[in-house]
């Protein structure tokens, strides 16, 4: 398959066990199928990419009039998701991408929205150490000083706060396929993906990784 | 989705081990690697402990050898266990027999469970 990328939900974690009998942990993702829905090309867009839309279930009102109109002109059933992907080679509108595009030990990029976690400390949230929890001590997990005084009279900007965490685009690289189901549409990915169950994940192929064949 | 799930770590269970619970007494013949060569290697004991469910439930092994508890965790479903024999069911009053650790000889024996 010449389309480098595809769309998926996160299932859940569980673990398989390898041919030598190693347990792996993995993440399960569906996987696609997706359709092509728009192919941009270096005159017209100035760039190469094609737009996959991942197929599921979709009531018509949930599909905006422009949506509609793009899936109409591209001759494709209406989707709720798209993204644009690289590709080499041929592709068409139309096209299918499946999950048997991946086989064991390719190496993948995995884009995902991570866990939301709420306003945070300065402890979780950029790892300070804190302070002491007894023997008298009062300063436990409070960030400590934020810069001096009559000079620079202000706080530097990116300063690491208390905040808003979580809940950013996350993308982790290199990881491995351990396993590919084609019949059910499943993608099984050794390590963690970002983000929890139900969550859309975007699976490429890592730019300069290994890639069986 | 849960469903997929199911589907995913029922289809990595094992089917073909015998039914066995904590208190039972059982041997657990292990593959080994050594080298490029496999054997066959006996774990005998009791089922102390239980844990985890569909495709990744482990289960611990406790023996005394040569006065020294030894305890081996095994995952139920790993290929690299050839099969599993039950010597005896034994009765037993918890899901988790941690106790055994602190006991000696004759109090550590398990009582056998009677047919109903």
């Amino acid at each position: 398959m010449a389309i480098e990328g595809i769309i998926g939900k996160k299932v859940g974690m569980t673990q398989v066990f390898a041919e030598d009998g190693a347990l792996v942990p993995v993440t399960v993702i569906q996987a696609g199928p997706c359709l092509v829905v728009q192919k941009k090309t270096a005159d017209k867009d100035g760039y190469d990419a094609v737009q996959i839309g991942l197929v599921e279930k979709v009531s018509n009102r949930r599909i905006t009039s422009p949506m509609r109109g793009h899936f109409e002109k591209a001759g494709v059933q209406p989707v709720r998701t798209v993204a644009e992907v690289p590709y080499s080679g041929d592709a068409n509108v139309g096209d299918k991408v499946q999950v048997d595009m991946f086989k064991v030990g390719d190496s993948i990029d995995v884009v995902g929205q991570s866990k939301g976690k709420g306003f945070q400390g300065v402890v979780k949230r950029h790892h300070f150490a804190g302070g002491r929890a007894t023997h008298g001590s009062m300063f436990h997990r409070a960030p400590g000083s934020i810069g001096a005084s009559a000079f620079p009279s202000r706080v530097m900007k990116g300063m690491r706060m208390g905040g808003r965490m979580g809940g950013d685009q996350v993308t982790v690289k290199n990881l491995r396929v351990a396993k590919v189901d084609a019949e059910n549409n499943l993608l099984y990915i050794k390590g963690a993906v970002p983000g929890g169950k139900n969550g859309l994940v975007y699976v490429q192929f890592s730019r300069n990784g290994k890639r069986s064949e | 989705m849960p469903e997929i799930m199911k589907i995913v770590e029922s289809r990595e269970a094992r089917t073909d081990l015998p039914n066995f619970a904590p208190g039972d007494t059982v041997k657990v013949h292990v593959k080994v690697k050594e080298g490029d060569k496999e054997r066959i290697q006996v774990f005998q004991g009791v089922v102390i402990s239980r844990k985890g469910g569909g495709a990744r439930q482990m289960f611990t092994v406790r023996k005394v050898s040569g006065g020294v508890g030894v305890e081996r965790m095994f995952p139920l479903n790993s290929p690299s266990i050839d099969r599993i024999e039950v010597e005896r069911h034994g009765r037993v009053r918890r899901a988790k027999l941690y106790y055994l650790r602190d006991l000696r000889g004759k109090a550590a024996r398990i009582e056998e469970k009677r047919k109903a």
